[in-house]
């Protein structure tokens, strides 16, 4: 037991020690970044998710709020159905991979969203289809630097700069403002690859949900486009809830 | 004293025949490239008007700010009051409202699986209204090559060329995908009931022709549209009408608000006023210009020569009307005069033969399509010049002009005869 006990503490010494390392060679170390993105993937990433979400869009005639339901499997399955305006009740968009479907009732018909519709805007937000799929670990998409740091939210935070392991991702660099205690994504900037800024994020408000920290109240600003942003809202959400696996094929789209 | 002139002309071909075919050759050059580009004026302001500008345009001014997108969230909303208020107090003006729209038009198959998809640039008129003139303005009817014309909600015609990428055959249902005004996605199911060509490049590339009704709701458009085309009942352009007719309609908004603000009261612009087409035909019209400029400059420089060659072959003729005491002022004019007779007869015939091939041009047109294939400008794929009457006399200009300063400069050697050498100059 002593045993044990002293290989507990060992270890626990190690991890420190590796921490305390990390801090003192200074910001520009990997390690320390990569560990805050682990940190971030680990707060928000879940096998299974259920979200009611709001996105009240302001665009240059007024907002307008649209209503929608998502059940997201892992990082590659996801089934959004969309509860209001009554223009957009029964929308269904299914994420499967890499590819994304959207069914709409009034024609009865399921088309693939591909290729440059993907970065078109989902219901006139500020929000691409290509945002909505995007559910990877930043740590397997990004490479990590901390450049400094700063207050966001009264809260103190890492600023960390990513670069895209893979071509194969819709900004190929990204600025993050990290919550140094939540491990939240408080503020961001996303970049094209000439590095022109596109969209910025901006958390208004955190709660803390099943013991994770989630962004409740976020402002997406598509740079390029005109109007106030889109408040992106959830109203609730459940970790690891069981979803039945029919609901991620096309058939279900119909139903 | 011209009788004289003339008998020296016809006896003596050498002196005439060059000079003759030169002026005539320049006169019909000119007059056919100034018919050739007025006709390409004419077809770039017609096809401009039908298709897209109007003679005058009503958008809302966020709209007109990027109308080349067409922004239809930025449309102008209450279209049906506007224009029953247009159709009031402009009655000699035809008014009606158009949306254009891009998106995508997918053919599904049985399953409804899709089965081709292909990039569409649609254009929604008002095609059952009472007044509506958008049949007449685009020639609807005749353009329908393979099945019929919409008679009623939900059907569309499409372009030949889009409908052979696709597959379609008419009677096919195809799912336009493209935006509301709110920028959501808009999917609608319509019936293909033809297929239609233009005969503009830049329409029959992927052309969707649909009631405006249909896309209003297909695209949360209700009492909207992007925009409103007027256009004089003949027809015809008349610029400083247009603008006066817009001064007014826009004054008439001037300090207002809707929506809270003033980025979506209506505006009123021209046809040349829109997408460039004033620096595009005011261009036109300066290559028109230097056309007759270059011919005039191409031409005096050869009759120059001409004149050069016929003074030193009548080198001996023009010593003895020296000698014999004839003025040099006026022997000088006798040439000058001589060359305008050649010049006149050289110039009706240069018109005459210019006039010939304009109007059989005009009116059999030379098919361009294999060169307008990547055009984005609407102009037709059949060339066709435009005889005017300004065609009958532009080449009395070049053909006149070139021909006395040829004559004028070359004649100049006429003074510098002495006659002191004259009977030197015999002898040898």
């Amino acid at each position: 037991m002593r045993r044990i006990t002293a290989l507990l503490g060992l270890a626990a010494w190690g991890w420190a020690s590796w921490l305390l390392a990390a801090w003192s060679k200074g910001a520009q170390q990997t390690p320390l970044a990569e560990w805050i993105l682990h940190r971030v993937d680990e707060n928000i990433v879940s096998g299974n998710k259920i979200v009611t979400s709001r996105m009240v869009i302001h665009g240059r005639r007024g907002s307008r709020s649209v209503e929608a339901k998502s059940w997201i499997q892992g990082e590659d399955k996801a089934f959004t159905e969309y509860l209001a305006p009554p223009r957009e009740r029964g929308t269904k968009m299914l994420k499967l991979g890499d590819q994304l479907w959207t069914y709409s009732p009034s024609t009865d018909r399921t088309i693939l969203i591909s290729g440059h519709m993907l970065r078109q805007s989902v219901m006139g937000s500020d929000l691409s289809y290509e945002d909505m799929m995007e559910d990877r670990r930043l740590l397997s998409t990004y490479e990590a630097t901390v450049v400094g740091e700063e207050t966001v939210l009264d809260a103190p935070c890492w600023v960390l700069e990513l670069k895209a392991r893979t071509p194969d991702v819709a900004y190929p660099s990204r600025k993050i403002w990290v919550d140094k205690t939540r491990f939240v994504v408080l503020r961001e900037e996303r970049y094209a690859r000439s590095g022109m800024l596109l969209k910025t994020t901006e958390v208004k408000s955190v709660v803390r949900i099943q013991g994770r920290f989630v962004p409740e109240r976020v402002i997406f600003k598509d740079v390029l486009k005109a109007g106030e942003g889109t408040e992106f809202i959830v109203d609730a959400i459940e970790f690891d809830t069981p979803i039945p696996d029919y609901l991620f094929t096309k058939a279900s789209l119909r139903k | 004293m011209i009788e004289f002139l003339f008998k020296g002309i016809v006896r003596d071909r050498s002196r005439s025949l060059f000079p003759f075919l030169t002026v005539a050759v320049g006169v019909m050059l000119t007059v056919f490239l100034y018919s050739y580009i007025k006709g390409l004026e004419n077809d770039f302001v017609e096809s401009s008007a039908r298709f897209s500008t109007g003679h005058v345009k009503i958008m809302s001014r966020a709209y007109a700010a990027e109308a080349e997108q067409f922004p239809n969230d930025l449309a102008y909303v209450g279209i049906e009051a506007l224009v029953d208020e247009l159709r009031r107090e402009f009655p000699d003006m035809l008014w009606t409202p158009r949306i254009r729209f891009a998106g995508l038009l997918d053919i599904p198959d049985e399953a409804g699986e899709t089965r081709a998809q292909g990039v569409v640039v649609g254009l929604a008129l008002d095609l059952f209204g009472r007044e509506s003139p958008e049949w007449r303005i685009l020639d609807i009817g005749p353009a329908v090559i393979e099945g019929r014309a919409p008679q009623g909600p939900g059907e569309i015609l499409i372009s030949a060329d889009l409908a052979k990428t696709l597959d379609v055959r008419p009677g096919d249902t195809a799912s336009l995908i493209s935006s509301t005004m709110h920028g959501s996605m808009a999917m609608a199911n319509f019936k293909v009931t033809g297929t239609l060509r233009f005969g503009v490049t830049a329409m029959d590339r992927g052309a969707v022709v649909a009631d405006i009704r249909d896309i209003q709701h297909a695209l949360d458009m209700d009492d909207a549209a992007g925009e409103i085309l007027g256009f004089y009942r003949d027809f015809l352009y008349r610029e400083r009408e247009a603008e006066v007719l817009a001064a007014r309609f826009n004054a008439r908004y001037e300090g207002q608000t809707q929506e809270g603000t003033s980025e979506f009261l209506p505006v009123m612009v021209t046809l040349k006023s829109q997408s460039g087409l004033a620096d595009l035909l005011a261009m036109m019209r300066i290559f028109s210009m230097a056309v007759v400029l270059v011919f005039v400059v191409a031409m005096s420089i050869v009759l120059w020569n001409a004149g050069l060659m016929g003074s030193l072959r009548r080198y001996g003729e023009i010593g003895i009307r020296l000698a014999m005491g004839e003025d040099k002022g006026h022997l000088y004019r006798s040439l000058i005069a001589e060359s305008m007779v050649i010049a006149v007869f050289g110039t009706v015939a240069g018109t005459a033969v210019g006039l010939a091939i304009s109007y059989f041009i005009q009116a059999h047109g030379i098919d361009i399509s294999s060169l307008m294939k990547s055009s984005s400008l609407m102009f037709s794929n059949v060339l066709r010049t435009q005889v005017t009457p300004v065609s009958f006399v532009i080449g009395f200009l070049p053909g006149l002009g070139a021909t006395f300063l040829g004559t004028a400069i070359s004649g100049i050697g006429i003074y510098r005869r002495k006659t002191s050498t004259l009977m030197k100059e015999f002898e040898g």
